[in-house]
């Protein structure tokens, strides 16, 4: 009697059991992918030809078709190429009191790398047959090298990381002001160490 | 009733009625953010390693291009040198450029000269390709360019 009066109640114990599933299926299947990369930005078809660089200021990169690195004249390994394309870069090799002096070089001042950041070019030939992998590896390597050069002037003059400020130059979470003032300061890094990477045939100036 | 009036000590059950809705609720936050790849890859695309990287942040300001060999399936008809993938189908080097415009077009106005191109292309691809396909891009006047990687130490092709 007592049990007729009552409705029964569904049970839903299992519900949660049921959800478990379907949420455990949607992790497993679905990869949050923000899919990540290296920028870069191409040349124009343009008709008029390069001004000719010093070749002092040109680093010369190539890779043949077996995946070999070869730096200005040698055979070099992939893990030192940051560390010579930074010494290339920050080298500095105008004596003070020029014009083009680099003051916040802090490199050797050799006569055979770049008179300036400003200035220096790196030119990057790759082999047909080469494979994209190391192609890859390569321009991360260099732009390891620029990053963390610029890093290093943006401590200096600004106490924060470069590849931060462009962080968070990109999240919109402030202000316009805020923001221009951002702007400013990752141009004003980006003018101190361009990224010059030319993959055409970089002609040198004879002197 | 009965069990709470015959002992004390044991403790009301706690009610997991609400159980099912956090979990829902957890659930449709999870169909909400992921993403489901809506393109069937018809070719390989194991892409290389680095870790100078950026976000690629607005998909909608993307257009994918994805290069490899084809896949075990297509193998067989198509041979193993690698393909150029557009939109679904394999494609000529020849139809990059119409491809990419057409994809442009189909772009708001606003943001037309924001739009990345991503190279999807995978780690055994002859740089040969990948230059032929930055000179078509070139042809169209789309400059910006993004090798898309994986995020990681980049551990040289050495196979």
């Amino acid at each position: 009697m007592n049990r007729n009066r009552e409705n029964p109640e569904v049970n839903a114990g299992s519900m949660a059991d049921i959800a478990f599933l379907l949420l455990i299926f949607f992790l497993v299947t679905a990869t949050i992918q923000t899919d990540v990369g290296l920028d870069r930005k191409l040349p124009p078809k343009e008709t008029i030809p390069p001004p000719p660089v010093n070749e002092r200021n040109i680093f010369r990169l190539s890779l043949n078709k077996n995946d070999e690195l070869f730096v200005e004249d040698g055979i070099m390994e992939l893990e030192d190429l940051k560390i010579a394309a930074m010494a290339f870069l920050d080298n500095g090799g105008v004596p003070k009191g020029n014009e083009n002096h680099c003051g916040y070089c802090k490199g050797t001042g050799s006569p055979d790398a770049s008179d300036n950041p400003v200035k220096a070019v790196i030119s990057f030939n790759s082999d047909r047959e080469a494979s994209y992998g190391m192609y890859v590896s390569v321009q991360d390597a260099l732009t390891a090298a620029y990053n963390e050069l610029r890093n290093r002037e943006s401590q200096r003059l600004y106490g924060k990381n470069y590849v931060d400020m462009e962080e968070s130059y990109y999240s919109d979470d402030m202000s316009h002001e805020e923001k221009m003032a951002l702007q400013r300061e990752i141009e004003t890094i980006r003018d101190m160490f361009p990224m010059k990477l030319s993959e055409a045939e970089t002609i040198s100036k004879l002197n | 009733m009965k069990s709470i009036r015959n002992s004390k000590k044991a403790q009301p059950a706690i009610s997991t009625a609400a159980l099912p809705d956090i979990v829902f609720i957890l659930l449709f936050f999870f169909m909400t953010v992921t993403t489901i790849k809506s393109e069937t890859l018809l070719v390989d695309n194991n892409l290389p390693q680095a870790n100078q990287v950026k976000k690629l942040e607005k998909k909608d300001r993307v257009i994918e291009i994805y290069v490899g060999r084809p896949n075990q399936d297509l193998a067989k008809v198509l041979g193993s040198e690698p393909r150029i993938q557009l939109n679904n189908k394999i494609a000529h080097i020849n139809e990059v450029g119409p491809y990419v415009l057409q994809e442009l077009a189909q772009k708001p106005d606003a943001i037309r000269n924001l739009v990345t191109v991503s190279l999807k292309i995978d780690k055994e691809v002859n740089v040969g390709v990948v230059s032929d396909i930055k000179e078509e891009l070139r042809k169209v006047n789309l400059l910006k360019v993004n090798y898309t990687v994986f995020q990681g130490n980049s551990q040289v092709g050495k196979l």
